[in-house]
């Protein structure tokens, strides 16, 4: 699903890669001082009209739910002639055993590059790139999945090798081999950038190092998982009241749905996948380190629990959230970024996920001279979300943000599916935008001062550098903050591999 | 050779539905506008193409192109500014005071330290006196107040391009911001916004292994043409480019006919007299001048090593000529075959079969497509294999290429999904925006994106041995290589360093 750990997140953002995006975070407020503008005439853009918007209400997926509980989810689209379709199943990385982390990669990869019963991956492989269609299986933390996409002409033939897969998959020795080389090669390589130190030490920090949100594949964990363990993933999870199948595009709904329900009629029901459920503690305060002397531009995360998307307070978050760092005019991006000219890369958020706490996250990049001036800058920003007072102009403005770009995210069939899928998966009911929307109006001054009142407590915030010491000039310790505990994100590497890398061991 | 009927004449079907939503206007001051009409939902996006990047960076200011980038979200004489006459006067005086501590910092020879604190303090005080007119990011936040989303901007070394999309009631408003910006841009606040971009270099490049690669790279890989230099700018020539040289950068290549415009969505063709209205005010300017220099033929295989606390990594490059090359498409095949997915040879032979990669690929257009590029070899070599493997491995693919025809399936292929890729390209306003613009910059046709397809049906197996054995020949080649040693030990922490005064340049790519 749609849902991701923050790493991933910033994984995406951080590797843009052409040089140029001065926007890393798209969304933003206005914080013009309201009495600068009055005593003029109005500027040439506020007498530009801007006319009623067109109506406009896309027409939702089909819901159809099988005997066996399987869900199906339907989007007709007949501008282009192409189907794309997707089978989620409940289940992921979050759910394995902690010495088998690591097999929800393995899995996924495997499942789709050993093929079949009848068709080997490779035969496969051949037979969908004749047809530039394709078929892959993913793996998320939730989440498993099969997605297909194709021409029209090419439905039957392609939907039917992802059904193949889903039902008679051939788990191989040869792919899980080389599922577990492709994993290792990203293991060793993980501490080559900061980034990506830093933001898999923040989910440490923030939910523990052997929770299910912040643990890592080892090199251990991932050689000692067999292909009994792919199999046995796939027949606890492979169970049709927990798989809703999303399919977009140009078929005609009568004949799709007489087409899933004869692939998915017959499944028999299993047992139904346990929500989640977890104690989420928040980091314990202080400063971390990890030292890389390579570099000369700090990473600097500051780092607490956030909420789920179920608090009643979510949408006063959301606004607050669009005060503080939701794009350019926000009170972080304005201070650090414009005002101070110490960061490029500067975003924050109150996160909320689905189902389980995000992450209340500020984080910038800065050279290393001014690490500790722009730590200290965005902890002053972090404070006055409670000293400084929200005004009505921060409201006013976060609101338009929020509500004249909703249409954003609904203005194709392909994202109106993908919201609907999204719902279903988690147990949101169905209207979740029409209601989210009258939630973000209804926030008020009051509303905001009291969410961050209650949930911003900088007492109990992490900080997490990773940056090069010897050029820092004013150290860590000036924070005040307590001393400074490094890291230590040695790879565990057996003996025998560490000789054969010869001086590539990581450090 | 077999034609599959049926994708092609989905192709051509497609194309007559393009030929009657959209409309091509060039305005009298040359500016061209494209406006596609496509009614699913009201919203629109929209593409600005600027036919200027950091390939077109003066010598001396590489890195102007992208920086010209970041002013363009500052605002113009009306947004941004609570009173642009007095600004006016105060951002000359920063120029005034900049330039005079400019010319005492670059003296190589007698630079006076305390004259040099002053002029510093008049340049801050001249800025802050600048800063008190400034309404910060006013230009974004009108926009973003007004729904707009994906609010960005890129420069490549080929191209400049500005994009967001916006609900359809706000089209007249972007037409007002966006010809705004093109003929009004008020470089306020320059310097700071240096440094914001000098923090994106170090993000990018000095501290990112793959970023410091790739630099290094073409660095050597070309001795004359600008697309050897990194296009952020080396660190040097970034920290000193002023906000006079910007506006000069603008003057020269932000004239209307440099610059193509896609809007696509629900916009008609009755609203063009409405954008013409605001298109058409940028004053005209003399087109650009044609770049002159063109990169000589490399005459001696080049290798570069470099020896850094990271994974092992390996990138191999060949000369090729331009996207107007006849040939263009033939790279196409080549890139195609060599990476696409789990049937591309690299795949196959490196990832599947040695397993000495866990990633392996071949592309063009490396680092832009508009002058000779490279066609290059990118891979990431297992825990224990060295990139020395990954060159004699790319290399025997590559003499496979040479000697032996690729089989009918593998070309056949390539030219089914060069179809699909094009129609699955075509679901959504930014995307269609985008490639409209660029197809009509290029070609002075936005048909072109269909019409290519002519020349991909056109390759044949002949053509990719003859290509191949044209340009994969060892002094066409260069290669770098990531080889791991470990960090320095460090030593003991010092209390405190001696900070580089806030104009110095910082250190480059030196580690």
């Amino acid at each position: 699903m749609k849902q991701s750990r923050t790493a991933s997140l910033f994984a995406a953002a951080l590797l843009c890669a052409s040089v140029a995006c001065p926007l890393f975070a798209q969304v933003t407020t206005v914080t013009i001082p309201p009495d600068i503008r009055k005593l003029q005439p109005p500027a040439p853009w506020e007498k530009i009209p801007v006319p009623p918007l067109h109506a406009f209400h896309p027409e939702q997926p089909t819901r159809i739910e099988l005997k066996n509980g399987l869900v199906i989810l339907l989007e007709p689209d007949h501008e282009l002639p192409f189907i794309n379709g997707s089978i989620n199943i409940r289940g992921g990385s979050r759910d394995v055993p902690a010495d088998k982390t690591g097999l929800i990669d393995l899995y996924s990869q495997a499942w789709r590059t050993s093929g079949t019963a009848t068709q080997s991956g490779d035969q496969l492989d051949d037979l969908l790139a004749s047809k530039a269609a394709n078929v892959e299986t993913y793996g998320d933390i939730d989440s498993t999945s099969v997605a297909w996409s194709c021409f029209t002409k090419d439905e039957d033939q392609v939907f039917g090798i992802a059904v193949d897969l889903l039902e008679h998959p051939a788990f191989n020795e040869q792919k899980l081999r080389l599922a577990q080389q492709q994993e290792i090669a990203g293991i060793v390589r993980r501490n080559d950038t900061a980034q990506g130190i830093a933001a898999r030490e923040a989910a440490v920090l923030v939910y523990g190092k052997d929770s299910p949100y912040a643990r890592q594949p080892e090199i251990a964990t991932v050689m000692g998982i067999t292909l009994d363990d792919l199999k046995a993933w796939h027949a606890k999870t492979v169970v049709p009241n927990n798989i809703i199948v999303a399919v977009e595009g140009d078929f005609d709904p009568a004949a799709m749905e007489k087409s899933l329900r004869a692939a998915f009629g017959g499944l028999p029901r299993g047992p139904a996948w346990p929500k989640p459920s977890g104690e989420f503690a928040g980091p314990k305060p202080g400063i971390y380190f990890v030292n890389k002397t390579d570099i000369d531009q700090s990473n600097i995360w500051i780092l607490g629990l956030g909420t789920t998307r179920r608090n009643p307070d979510f949408y006063a978050l959301t606004v607050m959230n669009e005060i503080f760092s939701g794009g350019f005019g926000s009170r972080l991006v304005q201070d650090v970024r414009t005002k101070q000219g110490l960061a490029y890369a500067v975003f924050g958020n109150y996160g909320a996920s689905f189902d389980h706490p995000g992450i209340f996250y500020t984080i910038a990049m800065t050279k290393s001279a001014t690490t500790v001036k722009t730590t200290q800058a965005m902890l002053k920003e972090i404070h006055e979300l409670k000293t400084e007072p929200f005004t009505a102009s921060e409201l006013a403005s976060a609101k338009d943000q929020l509500l004249n770009s909703f249409i954003f995210h609904y203005d194709s069939k392909d994202k109106v599916l993908a919201r609907a899928t999204e719902l279903e998966f988690y147990g949101y009911p169905a209207d979740y935008l029409t209601k989210y929307e009258a939630g973000i109006k209804a926030v008020t001054l009051a509303d905001l001062q009291r969410v961050a009142d209650k949930y911003i407590d900088p007492s109990r915030l992490a900080i997490l550098v990773v940056g090069n010491q010897a050029s820092f000039g004013t150290p860590l310790t000036a924070l005040n903050l307590g001393p400074v505990t490094p890291l230590d994100i040695t790879i565990p590497m057996p003996a025998a591999m560490r000789r054969q890398m010869g001086q590539q061991g990581a450090q | 050779m077999t034609v599959p009927c049926l994708a092609q004449s989905l192709v051509q079907n497609e194309l007559a539905r393009f030929e009657k939503r959209v409309t091509v206007k060039v305005l009298p001051n040359g500016l061209t506008l494209i406006i596609c009409d496509r009614p699913e939902a009201p919203v629109f996006s929209y593409f600005t193409m600027v036919n200027v990047g950091d390939a077109n960076d003066p010598s001396g200011e590489s890195g102007i192109a992208h920086m010209f980038e970041h002013l363009a979200f500052k605002g113009t004489k009306d947004i941004g500014t609570t009173d642009y006459p007095a600004e006016k006067i105060a951002l000359a005086k920063v120029e005034e005071t900049y330039a005079a501590y400019d010319s005492e910092y670059r003296k190589r020879v007698g630079r006076n330290p305390e004259k040099l604190k002053e002029l510093k303090a008049q340049f801050d005080a001249a800025e802050e006196a600048a800063n008190k007119y400034v309404i910060p990011n006013e230009f974004t936040e009108i926009a973003e107040a007004n729904g707009a989303s994906g609010v960005n901007a890129e420069t490549g070394l080929d191209a400049t391009q500005y994009f967001w999309s916006m609900p359809s009631n706000r089209l007249q408003l972007w037409a007002y911001m966006e010809s705004d910006r093109i003929a009004n841009p008020v470089p306020r606040q320059f310097y700071r916004e240096r440094s914001v971009v000098m923090e994106e270099r170090r993000m990018r490049i000095d501290s990112n292994p793959i970023g410091l690669l790739e630099e290094q790279f073409l660095a050597a890989a070309y001795i004359a043409h600008p697309y050897g230099r990194p296009g952020v700018g080396w660190m040097s020539e970034l920290s000193q480019i002023t906000a006079t040289e910007a506006a000069a950068f603008h003057k020269k290549y932000y004239v209307p006919s440099n610059i193509v415009i896609a809007v696509v969505g629900d916009v008609l063709p009755a609203d063009l007299s409405m954008l013409e209205k605001y298109f058409g005010a940028i004053p005209a300017g003399p087109k650009p001048e044609p770049m002159t220099t063109v990169e000589p033929p490399q005459v001696a295989e080049k290798s570069v090593i470099l020896r850094m606390p990271t994974q092992p990594l390996f990138l191999e490059g060949y000369h090729r000529p331009s996207y107007l090359d006849p040939d263009d498409a033939v790279y196409d095949a080549i890139q195609d075959i060599f990476s696409n997915g789990r049937t591309s040879r690299l795949y196959r032979s490196l990832v599947e079969k040695q397993q000495i990669a866990a990633d392996a690929e071949g592309f063009t257009d490396f680092p832009g497509d508009k002058y000779p590029n490279l066609f290059a070899f990118f891979a990431v070599p297992n825990a224990g294999h060295t990139p020395e493997e990954m060159r004699v491995a790319i290399n025997k693919e590559i003499e496979k290429l040479k000697t032996t025809d690729v089989t009918d399936a593998e070309l056949e292929m390539f030219k089914t999904r060069a179809r699909a890729d094009l129609l699955r390209g075509l679901a959504d306003n930014q995307g269609i925006a985008q490639q409209l613009a660029y197809y009509q910059e290029r070609y002075g046709d936005w048909r072109q994106l269909f019409l290519q397809l002519n020349k991909i049906n056109a390759v044949t197996k002949a053509d990719i041995r003859r290509v191949a054995n044209k340009i994969f020949v060892p002094s066409n080649c260069t290669y770098a290589m990531v080889e791991y040693q470990a960090p320095p030990i460090p030593p003991a922490l010092p209390q405190a360093q001696p900070s580089p005064g806030p104009q110095a340049p910082a250190k480059g790519g030196a580690r």
